[in-house]
């Protein structure tokens, strides 16, 4: 099931590449694919047992097949909880970007269409890695077609920004890539379920690199405007939402699970680097000048928060952190897909240019208010559900953390409601001329899936916190023990 | 009656089928009517390669147990079959891409040099003594040397030519004078036999050993050996560049690995420093003079050198494990070269002069499954997966680490982080600028259609992606190949 998951995407974009189909039609054969994709996580889901008992030792829908056996090394997938809504959100904003793809009808489709699907088949393939070596493969399998599709298709200044993008993670990447050599080699297998747990600081912190760069945590943050800036707004959808969460994933699944001592040592560390990362990246999105940029720097604040709430190794504080990934991740999606939808009407999506929209645009206002309102985690939001739970689990490391955490709550507000009156309100600007039409149908479409998803979960966001580390129920134990009693 | 030592006829049968290869391919540049000459030559030589790398399978497989043969002249194993091996589908790959090759003259003599080239090199991978070792070297040095210079009417196949016979010539004799050395100390010319013998004069041996290190470190390419490569692989014909970067390094570094390994295990802490020390030094040589190179078949010659580098990690950390790395290295490796070659080729046919960096601009689009193919074997030379470059890489560092040389691996890491510069720049060329940025190159019509060459860098990328698949197998015959050699 799970390497259906995984080889699914990576089959259609070999089907996608090799189809001599005109534009339009190959777009759709991708958005096709990539719905297949989306049912096929959705069988897994009913196949996905949520009861059972979270280990880290035991993973679900999981294949394995040795690849190379003398240093041990397999293929190996399996889902977890908490992996298992990140694969979701990987699949869904995959394909609301495929979409966008097809409704911007982008040169050179086949090329684009089909390295967006490999991107998606890599994805998934972090969220389910189950070996070192295998997560390490699709870990990079990731920037092979990020690096094509921001350095083909982006805008003026895509070297520069390519080339930024490259060396700050290849950096991070090769140190992690020596680490995982030290751990594999020294625990004499390089998977992740059989191996045991590691001390040495140097490892530990050879992991930490590299997604550190990936969340980005401050001081590693210099590829992330100009990447967010300089892509297809589509790529930059996934870049932010799906792709920081691989670092979410790593952190989870071998930094925290792997290492005990040193996790300690760097807790204090981590966490103040996340705390700024979270302030100073909501005080640059609050200065920026256009909705991507806001967008982009929101998302560094954001995975400060996530990473606060991971390093709050506390359970409470990890559910908060899985479930502000998903939500991030649908968020950011949606702001840069708008950004996008801006830009295709106006070519820019900068507030001095923008302004006055909300009048004779209902569906864009509607779209843009709602899930600005949402990002600002107003209460009763998603966004505040896991706001709320990464303080709370933060607060038993220190009240501090959590008075900072609040604090950029506050932040968020003020730059959120800058952008939403930057661009709907306040006095027209040269780019929102009447040309500048309401959100289509098609555009909808995209949108409005991804913003009921916003909604559903914050009506219900028990639907992932409940089943990201799923506990027995106590009294259900209990029967259990009581049956098996002679 | 003089008597004659038995001869193991199979041992020899793939050298002596390029050999045959080559006479007929010779001969046919004399005999045959000039419209069949390249025809039958390129037709036999191939042949000659693809019947080499099924009798060198032969070998391996019926090569259980290692054989010293003709008085210690020669080894039977799997070490010298699997290298035999590649080395044959090097050639044969070598064959296809050059067939589309613009020669005014010299056809069958062209193919007959090949076969005997290779011929050389599967001799001299199972050489197991100072004299055959010798022997072999000079028989694929020379049959290079005038390959390089056969294009006589371009100055820089010439000049290719010269400073090849020059410094090779220069090499070869620091060799030789080490083997007099050893052949002092010891009083032995077979490999084993130098282990064996408790050498009396420990200082003329390390001077020998040290000599014989920098003697093959000039046919390895390895820095500061490799003053040569560059302009050797510039001026050469494209598709002799292809063989020699991927056939001569295999030779040279599984000669390397036996004889160090073989010969001198009593030596083992001074040659396995000295090893890693050139390794550094090419992967430093390599990736910075890569940077600034604008000339791609200079920069792929630096990115050789530095390949080089990776492989004598391998050589210097002087375990089982290492020997593997350094085998199922090798696979990917010369695939990958001969592709990169090969793409340059065809460019280089397209356009009539030398490839740059500006040259390949909007190449990737113009021909997207050389493109791509160009793009896939910069992926392998970075080291990034989907390639059996990454598993290359990732066996070295693991056989570094496992032997306790963990600074060798953050050489190597850090050499693959520069690394990623030049190899992106390729491909920045080929996709990245757009129609306003280009410049144009081409006086119009449409590419030649060269259908053996794209079909050797079909099979040159089925084996770099298939090697990243199907490591299992490939490794288990690299375990096999270095269970013949005694760690």
């Amino acid at each position: 099931m799970t390497t259906a998951l995984i080889f699914l995407p990576f089959a259609a974009a070999v089907v996608v590449w090799l189809l001599p189909l005109p534009g339009r039609a190959i777009g759709s054969l991708a958005l096709l694919a990539a719905l297949a994709e989306v049912v096929l996580w959705l069988v897994a889901l009913f196949q996905f047992d949520f009861e059972q008992q979270f280990d880290f030792a035991s993973p679900q829908l999981a294949d394995r097949q040795s690849w190379f056996s003398d240093l041990e090394v397999s293929y190996h997938v399996g889902f977890y909880g908490f992996s298992f809504w990140l694969a979701g959100l990987a699949v869904v904003v995959s394909t609301a970007a495929i979409g966008y793809a097809l409704w911007a009808d982008r040169e050179r489709a086949r090329a684009y269409h089909g390295l967006l699907l490999f991107l998606l088949g890599a994805i998934v393939g972090v969220f389910t890695a189950q070996d070192l070596l295998l997560f390490y493969v699709f870990f990079e399998a990731m920037l092979i077609p990020l690096y094509v599709l921001v350095g083909v298709w982006g805008g003026a200044r895509r070297l520069r920004a390519t080339a930024t993008f490259v060396i700050y993670t290849m950096a991070g990447s090769l140190l992690m890539l020596a680490s995982i050599i030290a751990f594999g080699i020294s625990q004499g297998t390089f998977d992740l379920v059989e191996s045991g747990g590691s001390d040495s600081t140097w490892i530990f912190l050879g992991f930490i690199a590299a997604f550190a760069v990936k969340a980005p945590l401050f001081p590693f943050h210099g590829w992330l405007v100009d990447a967010y800036r300089e892509s297809p707004p589509e790529v930059a959808a996934i870049l932010s939402g799906v792709v920081s969460k691989a670092a979410v994933y790593g952190l989870l699944r071998i930094a925290i699970a792997k290492f005990g001592e040193p996790l300690d040592e760097f807790q204090t560390t981590i966490l103040a680097l996340a705390a700024i990362g979270l302030v100073y990246g909501s005080l640059l999105a609050f200065r920026a000048r256009d909705v991507r940029t806001v967008t982009a720097y929101s998302s560094m604040a954001q995975m400060g928060l996530i990473v606060i709430g991971l390093f709050s190794l506390s359970e409470i504080g990890l559910n908060g952190a899985i479930l502000q990934s998903v939500a991030h991740g649908l968020i950011s999606a949606t702001l840069f897909l708008l950004a996008g939808m801006l830009e295709l009407r106006g070519g820019t999506s900068a507030f001095a240019a923008l302004g006055g929209l909300a009048r004779g645009r209902p569906a864009l206002a509607t779209i843009l208010m709602t899930t600005g309102v949402i990002a600002l985690a107003v209460p009763g939001s998603v966004a505040f559900a896991g706001e709320f739970l990464i303080l709370v689990g933060v607060y038993g490391v220190g009240w501090g953390w959590a008075a900072v955490g609040a604090g950029a709550i506050v932040l968020a507000a003020m730059y959120m409601l800058r952008l939403i009156s930057g661009v709907l309100h306040g006095r027209r600007g040269p780019a929102a001329t009447d040309s500048a039409r309401d959100l289509r149908p098609a555009e909808l479409a995209l949108l409005v899936p991804l913003v009921g998803l916003l909604l559903f979960l914050s009506a219900w966001p028990a639907a992932i916190t409940e089943r990201s580390f799923p506990i027995d129920f106590p009294d259900e134990a209990a029967q259990a023990q009581a049956e098996a009693e002679p | 009656m003089i008597s004659t030592p038995k001869v193991d006829w199979f041992a020899l049968a793939p050298t002596l089928a390029l050999l045959g290869a080559s006479g007929v391919a010779l001969l046919g540049a004399v005999l045959v009517p000039w419209w069949l000459r390249r025809g039958l030559a390129a037709f036999v030589t191939f042949g000659g390669f693809v019947t080499a790398g099924v009798l060198a399978g032969y070998v391996f497989d019926r090569s259980e147990e290692e054989q010293e043969l003709l008085v210690q002249s020669m080894t039977r194993d799997r070490l010298g079959a699997l290298a035999a091996i590649i080395v044959a589908g090097a050639g044969a790959l070598a064959v296809l891409v050059s067939w589309g090759e613009r020669r005014r003259d010299h056809q069958g003599e062209y193919y007959a040099l090949l076969a005997a080239a290779g011929a050389g090199m599967v001799f001299f991978v199972t050489a197991s003594n100072l004299m055959t070792m010798f022997l072999g070297l000079e028989w694929f040095s020379i049959a290079l040397y005038i390959l390089c210079a056969l294009d006589t009417h371009r100055e820089t196949s010439l000049e290719a030519g010269l400073k090849y016979l020059i410094v090779g010539s220069f090499g070869s004799a620091i060799l030789l004078f080490g083997s007099a050395l050893v052949y002092g100390a010891t009083g032995e010319l077979g490999f084993s036999a130098i282990a064996a013998a408790s050498g009396e004069d420990e200082y003329l041996l390390l001077a020998g050993l040290a000599m014989i290190i920098a003697g093959l470190g000039f046919k390895a390419s390895a820095a500061p050996f490799h003053m040569w490569t560059p302009d050797v692989y510039q001026g050469a014909p494209s598709s002799v560049t292809a063989f020699m970067s991927a056939a001569t390094k295999v030779a040279a570094l599984v000669l390397t690995l036996r004889l160090l390994v073989v010969a001198f295990p009593e030596q083992e802490h001074l040659w396995t420093v000295a090893v890693a020390v050139v390794a550094v030094a090419s992967l430093a040589v390599g990736n910075f003079a890569a940077l600034v190179q604008r000339d791609v078949k200079r920069l792929l010659a630096y990115s050789s050198v530095s390949h080089a580098g990776f492989m004598l990690i391998a050589v210097a950390v002087n375990t089982e494990l290492g020997a593997r790395a350094l085998l199922y290295y090798l696979i990917p490796y010369a695939a990958g070269s001969i592709g990169a070659f090969a793409v340059v080729a065809a460019r280089e046919r397209e356009l009539g002069v030398p490839v740059t960096l500006d040259r390949l601009e909007g190449f990737g689009w113009e021909r997207p499954f050389l493109g791509v193919s160009m793009w896939i074997f910069m992926l392998g030379f970075m080291g990034l997966p989907l390639t059996g470059g990454f598993i290359g890489k990732f066996y070295v560092f693991s056989a570094a680490y496992e032997a306790g040389w963990w600074w060798l691996v953050i050489a190597g890491v850090a050499a693959t982080a520069v690394s990623l510069y030049y190899y992106l720049a390729v491909i920045r060329t080929m996709y990245m600028r757009t129609d306003a940025d280009l410049r144009p190159v081409v006086a119009g019509g449409s590419p030649p259609r060269d259908p053996l060459l794209a079909g050797a860098v079909a099979v040159a990328v089925a084996v770099t992606v298939g090697s990243f698949v199907f490591v299992q197998p490939l490794i288990e015959w690299a375990h096999d190949a270095a269970a013949s050699l005694p760690f």
